[in-house]
């Protein structure tokens, strides 16, 4: 026997569960309750940097969209830098910008969005840069515990090929799976960014 | 301005460490349910095969986002009265109340704790849900806190219904209250589910048999908390909740925070 070390265990997850838009997106359960909604536009007329629509589907093991999932984004601005006291980066703060966001996928069609900026690159550890990326992090009804990724943009080939998590993907052709697609909407720049939870084609997901 | 607004963190001993925003400790997979659990068929189309990539954190990890007051409105916590309509919602008048801690025991300020959950009935206000028991006119069944400077949290609601599913035939969920948690980090953030002291369907539920360990399970159940209660008015059950700890660092060749 020895002495015990007080600390606590992590509270157990439990999936988010069928009905998740009650609590969190309460519109897309079909009724209005709170004043303040949170949303999946981080965006307003003011916030610096490139604006930048982000959208794609959640693809389950059968190739199903999945059509009740909720994602949430958090990221740098467009300076490269967190809006949290945590971040010492010497780089300007954005006031129009929190950087995070709340999206739920459509009931019909699967889709989900943000309105958001492309972040600059943040500083890694031991002195690397990471390349500009967005963490996502996803739950719905049948998955247990919130799943974590990383979305790239594809305009950032560069920055990409020197990111120290892109390459700690064992399997190159799996970093394609992190990768957003840029392209061009109605003057809009869009990313398309979908996300396979299961078989050909799975995403990497991460253990953060 | 407190510690965290500060960028610092207070340890068990009380001492600042001079690195605010280290690593979090890593997710004990012991006590948190995998992705694959057959026995919550769910989880078969919907759980990575892959192993999950192992990663250092950096600042896209130890940061996460930060909410205000102002945000919310003053009966974010009241479920009997925020969607009251021509009348309080119906069932067993409860508060829950609790701390948010963090795996080294100290209180997380300021964070934004979500909740929802089923009528006293045990059907929900969503589109989505059918069941036969009938919607509370005056229930919205959400709501929304942010913890005190020691991590505390309250929230007044009726107590939820049990209800069936699909997932065998005969499948019923126990009476739970949903909780989203945001602590002070993106990788803190967690989804969990509070159960009640007492109830025999915890025991047979699928979704709490995700778990792999008993503890862990014993700890989403909340206990009647009698010393909280309202005399003639309200039952209180106490339920805290534990996000991932932050690693002291070596600083300047000491090691802080111990």
């Amino acid at each position: 026997m020895s002495q015990t070390i007080g600390y606590l265990k992590e509270t157990a997850s439990q999936t988010a569960g069928p009905y998740v838009h009650i609590g969190l997106a309460p519109h897309q359960a079909g009724f209005d309750i709170f004043q303040n909604n949170f949303g999946n536009v981080l965006v307003g007329a003011k916030t610096k940097g490139e604006h930048i629509i982000v959208e794609g589907r959640v693809i389950d093991g059968s190739g199903n969209f999945v059509r009740d999932v909720l994602l949430e984004c958090w990221q740098a601005n467009s300076a490269g830098r967190y809006n949290h006291p945590g971040d010492r980066q010497n780089k300007p703060l954005d006031d129009d910008f929190r950087g995070w966001g709340r999206a739920c996928s459509d009931f019909a069609t699967g889709v989900y969005t943000f309105q958001t900026v492309k972040p600059g690159c943040v500083a890694g550890r031991n002195g690397r840069t990471m390349a500009p990326h967005i963490s996502l992090w996803l739950v719905a009804r049948g998955i247990n515990i919130g799943l974590n990724t990383r979305l790239y943009f594809s305009d950032e080939e560069a920055a990409n090929a020197a990111d120290p998590v892109l390459n700690s993907v064992e399997l190159p052709s799996r970093r394609k799976t992190l990768i957003a697609q840029r392209s061009q909407r109605d003057g809009k720049v869009v990313y398309t960014f979908d996300i396979v939870l299961q078989g050909e084609n799975e995403t990497v997901f991460i253990d953060i | 301005m407190d510690d965290a607004a500060q960028g610092r963190v207070t340890t068990p001993m009380g001492k600042p460490t001079s690195n605010p925003y280290p690593e979090m400790y890593e997710r004990d997979h012991n006590v948190q349910p995998a992705a694959f659990t057959p026995i919550y068929k769910t989880t078969v189309l919907r759980s990575p095969r892959n192993a999950l990539l192992t990663m250092d954190h950096s600042l896209s990890e130890t940061t996460g986002p930060v909410f205000n007051h102002n945000e919310l409105g003053l009966l974010d916590n009241d479920l009997i009265l925020n969607y009251a309509k021509d009348g309080e919602a119906i069932g067993p008048r409860t508060i829950v109340h609790g701390y948010v801690l963090e795996e080294n025991g100290r209180g997380l300020p300021n964070t934004l704790v979500e909740f929802w959950q089923a009528n006293a009935g045990g059907r929900y206000r969503h589109k989505h849900d059918t069941y036969l028991a009938p919607i509370d006119p005056n229930f919205g069944g959400c709501g929304r806190t942010l913890t005190d400077e020691n991590g505390y949290y309250y929230f007044r609601t009726i107590k939820p219904g049990a209800y069936p599913w699909r997932n065998y035939t005969n499948s019923w969920r126990p009476a739970h209250i949903h909780f989203s948690l945001f602590g002070e980090a993106f990788a803190q953030r967690l989804i969990t589910q509070m159960y009640f002291e007492g109830d025999p369907l915890v025991a047979i539920c699928p979704i709490v048999k995700t778990i792999p360990d008993q503890g862990a399970i014993d700890r989403l159940v909340a206990k009647l908390d009698m010393n909280a209660s309202v005399p003639m008015d309200t039952l209180a059950y106490r339920f805290d909740m534990v996000l991932r700890g932050r690693r002291s660092t070596l600083f300047e060749n000491r090691l802080e925070g111990n």
